[in-house]
């Protein structure tokens, strides 16, 4: 959990208070802390004067915008059917084994969340992943190792 | 003017209309689902679709516009082909436990289903797959969504009639469904019970909670007297269920009728609507007092109407500033409750422990009032079970009754006595009326100057209606009120009543009296009201609550002689120490979520 504080305060300053600005807070709000406490998003409906089922549906939609809580490294492993095919499996077991969490897991030092994601459209280099925005392609359970631990020791 | 065919015959219909619409200007039916009269079009079901000549797929009818020259076919091999697999979709994904559904024979869905009339399934099942939420925690509906076709009826009921969105469509494709926010039981979120999705739900995803079998049971049991109270918008509705058109008023064959279903006292709610006009009127009165001649700061005002629960919750959500402002007295069905096991006991001479205290409602939101840990003013839970207009109706077919044919009787005594004023408050503006009524006659000693004492201004549809009294020829006590304006509003429609609240809150209106009701033409339309209810219905409602009044004898809530004894035997006299002990309340800041 983090505070919200001042963070939608400033969030609708920047975005304004129209209806539209809701994905960019929302958006803005998850760029920086990984996904939308409770708080966070009824404090938003009442900056925009809406609902908070309102926010709490529109952020549901998307699967980058989440409402539970994550670690700071949010690892999403690609499911879809080239990386499956390519050993997605085998990458999944090898963060599994590591981190000692399970799919839809955080560590207990929240620091890594592990989640499966649809396609993020890199097939060509099949197995990927994403930890936060950033993608790691043409994986092996090895490869995957080297990269968590980088992310481990920052 | 634009000319279309439909099914190979002509039509004429303005610029705008639906070809759904159109079709009906000749008769032709098209199944809908999430299209609703109340509603914005939404064209999610597909149910409607219908084939354009020309076109290369099928268009959907409540959704599309007639156009010049348009060629429909709502009957062809492709449309009943698409409608068909449409309808089977959705039951592939729906619990169809029709015989055990509080919605059987009542049903949109199981109705297209029949008319399609399906035989083994097409599609697979995918019920088995999905652990479906059924959410009873409200004391007012429940919620099944197993029973749910996403149409989001609700979710534009919730939110363009009552701007609450208590819910809204939470997560998407096969996983979509219609959630509070994060999915928290409906009791715990902004939702303010009034019902008008569960009016408005094709399906038995939204029902209310029924106390039907626990009032059977009450009334089974020999030990027990069981007092029926009937609020004012029930007598105009309830015929709708029973095979009445909208409009027709059935007064006392319903009392007939609760008589032979085994109430031991049928009694009338408007009796404490009478005396609600009595407490309120007072309050408003010697609020003004207080504000006007001995200049306290302290008192609240506007002040707003109490009586609709759906308002309460909505205002003790979201405008917990202006709980002040809130009349303190109980809504006539919560002071006929508090009544019942006190001053009826004592009347009749019933110990209050063996009374049973039923009140038949147009809402939903009187069953979650009921169940308030306020409502104990008695000793005792002041209403124990809150029916619906819909549930009586159930019961009386339940019980076999002939209501057509059933002799029209007159309401018990004590407690069953009434005026039109008290009539009038199943519709919006009546509550303002009748307390004109009433005050005006108090502070002058005349009648209201309008005609035929009906206040034309704060009637109709109108979604706020404002009116301004003027105060002449006042009596001695009340003459700092002289030359004064009285400046009221009313709004019906939580909506509306946003309007109006944010105005009060923002320091921009400057009302004395405003009447809120929660539901869209007030109780007659609301949450418990025979389905469906829409604009056309609730004006026919409204017309026989009017009627209803212009025939009775008395007009004028201070005129009724029960209302005068229960003031000489027993209150002592309005805001006395007893009235405040039985027939006020308070209220609580609630979450904005
Ligand atoms: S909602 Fe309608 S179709 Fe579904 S089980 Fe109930 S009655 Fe049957
Ligand atoms: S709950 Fe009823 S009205 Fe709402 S989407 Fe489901 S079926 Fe439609
Ligand atoms: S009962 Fe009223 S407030 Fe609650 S969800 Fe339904 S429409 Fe909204
Ligand atoms: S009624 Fe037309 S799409 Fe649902």
């Amino acid at each position: 959990m983090y505070n919200t504080g001042n963070l939608v305060k400033e969030m609708v300053e920047r975005h304004g208070r129209n209806r539209d600005s809701l994905m960019p807070i929302l958006q803005d709000i998850v760029g920086r802390h990984n996904y939308l406490t409770d708080e966070a998003m009824v404090e938003v409906a009442k900056e925009l004067d809406i609902s908070a089922a309102e926010v709490y549906g529109t952020a549901s939609f998307y699967s980058f915008l989440d409402t539970e809580p994550r670690g700071r490294y949010v690892i999403r492993v690609c499911k879809t059917i080239t990386c499956s095919m390519k050993g997605k499996n085998d990458i999944l077991g090898a963060i599994e084994d590591l981190l000692k969490i399970k799919l839809g897991e955080t560590t207990l030092d929240n620091q890594f969340s592990l989640l499966e994601t649809n396609c993020i459209g890199w097939c060509h280099k099949a197995p990927a992943i994403l930890i936060n925005d950033m993608p790691y392609t043409e994986l092996t359970p090895e490869k995957v190792l080297d990269v968590i631990k980088g992310y481990m020791n920052k | 003017m634009i000319n279309l065919k439909i099914n190979d015959q002509h039509v004429n219909v303005p610029e705008g209309t639906t070809v759904l619409n159109a079709a009906k200007e000749l008769g032709i039916n098209i199944p809908t689902l999430c299209n609703h009269k109340d509603l914005c079009v939404a064209g999610n079901c597909r149910v409607c679709v219908v084939e354009q000549k020309g076109a290369r797929t099928l268009i959907a009818a409540c959704a599309m516009p007639a156009s010049e020259g348009m060629e429909i076919y709502t009957n062809s091999l492709k449309v009943r082909n698409a409608r068909k697999h449409i309808v089977e979709l959705l039951l592939s994904e729906h619990k169809s436990d029709c015989t055990k559904c509080y919605k059987n024979q009542k049903c949109e869905l199981q109705r297209l289903a029949n008319e399609y009339s399906f035989g083994e399934e097409v599609f697979l099942d995918l019920t088995e797959e999905v652990k479906y939420k059924i959410d009873r925690s409200s004391p007012s509906f429940i919620k099944d969504d197993s029973k749910c076709i996403r149409c989001q009826r609700c979710v534009r009921t919730c939110s363009q009639l009552q701007q609450v969105s208590a819910i809204a469509v939470a997560n998407k494709g096969s996983h979509q469904k219609i959630s509070s926010f994060h999915d928290r039981p409906m009791s715990h979120v902004v939702c303010t019970n009034c019902g008008q999705c569960v009016n408005r739900c094709p399906t038995g995803a939204l029902v209310e909670k029924t106390y039907i079998d626990l009032v059977w049971d009450a009334i089974y049991d020999s030990d027990k007297h069981v007092v029926v109270q009937t609020a004012p918008a029930v007598r105009v509705a309830l015929g709708e269920d029973l095979g009445y058109d909208p409009g027709e008023r059935v007064t006392g064959k319903m009392v007939t009728a609760l008589k032979q279903l085994g109430f031991d006292s049928v009694l009338d709610t408007d009796f404490t609507a009478d005396l609600t006009i009595m407490e309120e009127g007072t309050e408003l009165l010697t609020r003004l007092k207080k504000a006007l001649v001995d200049g306290d700061k302290e008192i609240s005002l506007p002040m707003f109407t109490s009586c609709s629960p759906g308002w309460i919750k909505f205002i003790e959500h979201k405008y917990p500033k202006l709980l002040n402002n809130l009349s303190t007295c109980k809504s006539p069905q919560q002071m006929f409750g508090a009544l019942s096991k006190t001053y009826f006991a004592q009347k009749r001479n019933i110990d209050p422990s063996k009374i049973v205290s039923v009140s038949i409602m147009p809402c939903t939101a009187k069953k979650y009032e009921a169940d308030r840990p306020e409502m104990r003013s008695s000793g005792y839970k002041d209403v124990d079970y809150v029916l619906t207009t819909r549930e009586l109706a159930v019961m009386v077919k339940q019980a076999g009754i002939d209501f057509r044919n059933l002799e029209e009787t007159k309401y018990d005594s004590v407690m069953g006595d009434s005026t039109g004023a008290a009539v009038i408050f199943g519709a919006t503006g009546g509550v303002m009326e009748a307390a004109l009524r009433t005050a005006y006659e108090i502070v002058t000693g005349r009648e209201v100057p309008f005609k035929n004492l009906n206040i034309a201004p704060v009637r109709g549809m109108d979604g706020v209606k404002e009116a301004t009294v003027k105060i002449e020829g006042t009596t001695e006590d009340w003459n700092f009120l002289e030359g004064a304006e009285l400046k009221v509003a009313i709004a019906h429609g939580l909506v509306n009543a946003n309007k109006i609240a944010r105005a009060v809150a923002e320091g921009k209106a400057s009302y004395h009296f405003i009447e809120i009701m929660a539901c869209p033409g007030g109780c007659i339309g609301g949450g418990g009201q025979p389905i469906p209810t829409n604009m056309e219905i609730r004006q026919k409602r409204m017309e026989a609550i009017y009627s209803e009044d212009e025939n009775l004898p008395l007009r004028k809530s201070h005129e009724n002689p029960e209302v005068i004894a229960i003031y000489n035997d027993f209150l002592t006299k309005p805001n006395s120490h007893k009235s405040h002990e039985l027939l006020h309340t308070h209220y609580v800041e609630r979450e904005s979520y």
